[in-house]
């Protein structure tokens, strides 16, 4: 470095006077400069796009479910999203117990009629899907654990939930999801 | 130096050895070429045309979809080729892209019948189609294919027209193209025929092909929108139609491409200044 | 390892002095890319090939990685996961054809690196490891981009994956054991699709490992130039930094202009229409051809019609391999004391008018039917390529008076009236 400059001669000079500025060559480093950024961030785009659902998979995100031979105390599991999704007539027993509950104790307060459609109180729609870590909770099935409360027992780390599939023991925060659905007819609902 | 010297001997050797092999394999096929000439004309050579040259509106890099053009392809594929032909890649879903909104895509796919399976007994069965269903198959495998077409499979057309040299015109030439042999060809190769069970078509390069001709009539499809579904029409329609399931996504790709061309032209200048203000110091002449 | 004259990194804020430290990856770069690489002022637009050939390769790389999130390497489904990504992955269509023709790119970019170091003696000494790890990056990318076709599973992936297998089944004894053993099988099927995806996607990353060793080996000697001549003093050179990172930045410009030109409008123009077509063992395409990067060394391999001694088609694959690993020795064979093609005035009419026609025709062959005339075209045109190499070079190199070289390339770009090294004429060649 220290001899650079002593053995510099008539054909070095340019290179000093780069360093004391010249502005309109500055000006054109910084907007090729800049361009080639523009260019680069314009890639990443795609780059990250790429990995969100792809558009088979959205198409797949509705789903139909026929609810009409389900009985009083029975459910079904049907998947939406690649997820079980419970679809669950209740009894007029479970109907009584999960509103005879006091909203105010719940750790997610919520009630029957804002968790099912006006009209079918006794249709109860929800995600299968624990709200602590995402296990598949029991009850749906005949002859399962439905845990202290009736509802659904998510075996993993013990939450129990009520006939609402509301949570009233274990560490799941939350009630277990109801999606967005809609009656198409009395007896199909669609989900999604 | 002696042993530099001794290896390059050895290469020249390698190389020479290389050289009298192939060598004589060229005067072998000389002496061939010479006593027997370039061999005889074929009649698919000869009388093989290549595909004549249509208009699509997606031609060109600024080509947009014709949508009326490809729901009366549409029309074709359902009415004709669908009894041979499957769409294996393509889903009702995608004919959102023909300018069907929501309620005509699912009505479309309630129309078509997909194999299904009974949820009671869990017995092979058929259901109405979903938007996310893709287009059924005609046959439920490949040998079935065969046995029902004299051994000739219908190829899937989900991407025929990429799968073939200038395909989209292939396509439409094809599908116009029947006749019967030209009476020169039979006096030029009289042993030239056509066999049972298959059909001449020059754009077709073995000539003889075992589709029989799909388009016969004016009139054989009804158009929605009121064209006269006239041979070459169809076949035209029907080759746009397979154009956009061979690369549904063929318009989008160009008109992403103009923008970065663009960028590119504004941004490679911006390179070549820059490149020309850091050089000019230290360059007495521009010269590189 | 470097010129006296190199400028020196100096760490100028807290935070790089700490780094330069414990991991001096800056100094590293300033070194390698920066202003501390003094290099040749008077490189031409040749010399802008191997960075762009680092950067198809970094975009082969990055463009594989998002194709391997959705690419499923199994018989049964490649092909439909392939139309998958061309169809509902988003941005799939744009990174397939991305990557589809950036393999063609990287072979143009490489191709014509190698004919820079062709012409300009690139490979003799002290740049002869350079030229070696070259070559060895070309074989691997040769091997790279084969497995890479047989992925989509179409027709001419199949093919392609059976006919180049097959090569080795001219081996003597056991060859036959060694194409089953490659494959898995004794077709192209499942397990030789899985094997070559690993494979596939383990080689850029070694290719990458050997690129980085090409490098470190240039900036040992520094770059060669367009004369020849080697860096005398600290006027010949420029830092690499700003001046080469310029221009090569407005020649990646015009590369990219002309890669995306074909990617978004022509993106299966250098494709084969039967590779859309899915993998049918029972029906063989009417006319196989590898892609066109090949085509030289396919011809190469089909010039070889006739039995001599040993059987035609083992005279084909010694040939094709030899073709390519003769490479290796040029730097033995080529001993003429001048580097630059511009000052060699007989190595130069056979470059011109013997290697590149041969080549020209070679690749042209390659991709054309087995037929004539183009048989007996490829057969005399591989006769060349190995006169060329193996007989032409050693000899014209020991038997021809070089042209008077400039003084150093300050003179060289300067055209100063200083005494030429080898008598009167100083007009410069070419």
């Amino acid at each position: 470095m220290a001899d650079t400059t002593a053995t510099d001669t008539k054909e070095h000079s340019p290179l000093i006077e780069k360093k004391d500025g010249v502005r309109r060559r500055d000006f054109l480093d910084v907007a090729a400069l800049s361009a080639a950024g523009i260019g680069g961030l314009a890639v990443v785009y795609p780059l990250i796009s790429q990995m969100a659902p792809s558009e088979d998979v959205l198409a797949a995100s509705t789903t139909e479910v026929d609810v009409s031979a389900i009985e009083a105390g029975q459910a079904i599991k049907a998947v939406f999203r690649k997820q079980p999704l419970f679809v669950r007539r209740l009894t007029p027993t479970e109907i009584a117990e999960a509103q005879a509950v006091p909203v105010s104790s719940l750790r997610d307060p919520q009630t029957l009629d804002e968790r099912t459609k006006e009209g079918h109180l006794d249709m109860l729609v929800t995600m299968g899907v624990c709200t602590h870590l995402g296990c598949v909770p029991l009850g749906a099935a005949e002859g399962e654990n439905k845990g202290e409360f009736g509802g659904y027992f998510c075996p993993c780390h013990g939450s129990h939930y009520d006939t609402a599939a509301r949570i009233r023991k274990g560490p799941a925060p939350t009630n277990l999801v109801v999606p967005d659905y809609e009656f198409t007819s009395d007896t199909v609902i669609q989900v999604g | 130096m002696s042993k530099l010297i001794s290896a390059r001997l050895i290469a020249i050797l390698v190389g020479l050895t290389f050289v009298i092999v192939v060598m004589f394999a060229f005067f072998g096929g000389l002496y061939t070429l010479a006593t027997e000439g370039f061999g005889e004309e074929t009649a698919e050579h000869e009388f093989h045309k290549h595909p004549n040259e249509y208009p699509f509106a997606f031609n060109g890099p600024f080509g947009r979809w014709d949508v009326a053009q490809l729901q009366r392809g549409l029309t074709v594929y359902e009415q004709v080729c669908s009894a041979c032909h499957s769409l294996k890649y393509v889903a009702f879903r995608d004919l959102a892209d023909l300018g069907y909104d929501e309620a005509q895509v699912k009505a479309y796919a309630a129309s078509q019948t997909v194999p299904g399976i009974d949820p009671r007994t869990g017995e092979q069965t058929t259901r109405p189609g979903l938007p996310t269903d893709y287009f059924p198959s005609p046959y439920p495998n490949a040998v079935a294919a065969a046995a029902a077409n004299n051994n000739a499979i219908p190829p899937d057309l989900s991407l025929i027209t990429k799968a073939r040299h200038d395909g989209v015109n292939y396509v439409a030439s094809l599908l116009s193209g029947y006749q019967a042999p030209p009476a020169e060809l039979q006096r030029e190769f009289p042993d030239f025929t056509v066999p049972p069970g298959l059909y001449y078509n020059p754009y077709f390069p073995n000539l003889n092909l075992a589709m029989a001709p799909p388009l016969t009539a004016t009139g054989q499809v009804t158009y929605d929108d009121g064209t006269v579904a006239t041979v070459p029409q169809m076949a035209q329609d029907v080759a746009a139609f397979l154009a956009w399931t061979a690369e549904p996504t063929m318009v989008r790709r160009k008109q992403t491409g103009w923008p970065v061309l663009l960028f590119l032209v504004f941004a490679t200048v911006l390179a070549y200044l820059s490149k020309k203000q850091i050089w000019a110091a230290i360059k007495p002449k521009n010269r590189d | 390892m470097s010129f006296p004259w190199a400028r020196q990194y100096e760490p100028a804020t807290g935070l790089t002095k700490w780094l330069d430290e414990k991991l001096p990856v800056p100094r590293l770069v300033y070194n390698a890319v920066g202003a501390g690489y003094p290099v040749p002022r008077n490189l031409n637009y040749f010399w802008n090939f191997g960075v762009l050939a680092g950067f198809f390769l970094m975009l082969q790389i990055v463009t594989g990685i998002v194709l391997a999130m959705h690419y499923a390497a199994n018989a049964q489904v490649a092909f439909a996961t392939t139309e998958h990504i061309m169809r509902d992955i988003n941005w799939g269509w744009m990174m397939r054809y991305a990557h589809a023709n950036g393999a063609s790119f990287f072979f143009i970019v490489i191709y014509l690196h190698i004919f820079r170091g062709l012409y300009y003696s690139s490979y003799k000494a002290p740049r002869e490891m350079i030229w070696l790890l070259g070559v060895v990056i070309f074989l691997l990318m040769m091997a790279t981009a084969f497995m890479g076709y047989v992925l989509p599973w179409g027709q001419m992936s199949f093919w392609g994956a059976k006919v180049i297998t097959g090569l080795f089944g001219a081996i003597p004894l056991v060859g036959e054991p060694i194409q089953v053993w490659l494959l898995g099988g004794f077709a192209p099927d499942n397990a030789a699709l899985n094997r070559f995806f690993s494979l596939h996607f383990l080689l850029p990353f070694v290719t990458l490992g050997v690129v980085i060793m090409h490098i470190w080996a240039l900036h040992i000697p520094g770059s060669s130039n367009p004369t020849g001549v080697e860096v005398k003093s600290e006027s010949d050179t420029v830092p690499f930094h700003p001046y080469y990172t310029a221009k090569d930045g407005f020649g990646l410009g015009i590369a990219l202009l002309a890669y995306f030109a074909v990617v978004f409008f022509l993106p299966n123009y250098l494709g084969h229409p039967d590779n859309y077509i899915e993998a049918n063992p029972l029906s063989t395409p009417a006319h196989i051809v590898p892609e066109w990067y090949f085509w030289p060394f396919y011809a190469i391999l089909r010039a070889f019609t006739t039995d001599f001694i040993l059987p035609a088609k083992l005279w084909g694959v010694i040939a094709m391999f030899a073709s390519i690993l003769l490479w290796f020795f040029l730097p033995w064979l080529d001993k003429s004391p001048v580097r630059s093609g511009h000052y060699r005035p007989l190595f130069r009419k056979f470059f011109w008018f013997g290697l590149i026609p041969a080549m020209a025709v070679l690749f042209y062959c390659g991709g054309a039917p087995a037929e004539e005339p183009f048989v007996l075209l490829s057969q005399f045109a591989t006769a060349y390529y190995f006169l060329h190499f193996l007989v032409i070079l050693p000899i014209v190199s020991q038997i021809e008076t070089p042209e008077p070289l400039p003084y150093s390339i300050t003179e060289a770009v300067l055209h100063s009236d200083k005494k030429p090294v080898l008598g009167e004429n100083t007009a410069p060649a070419v």
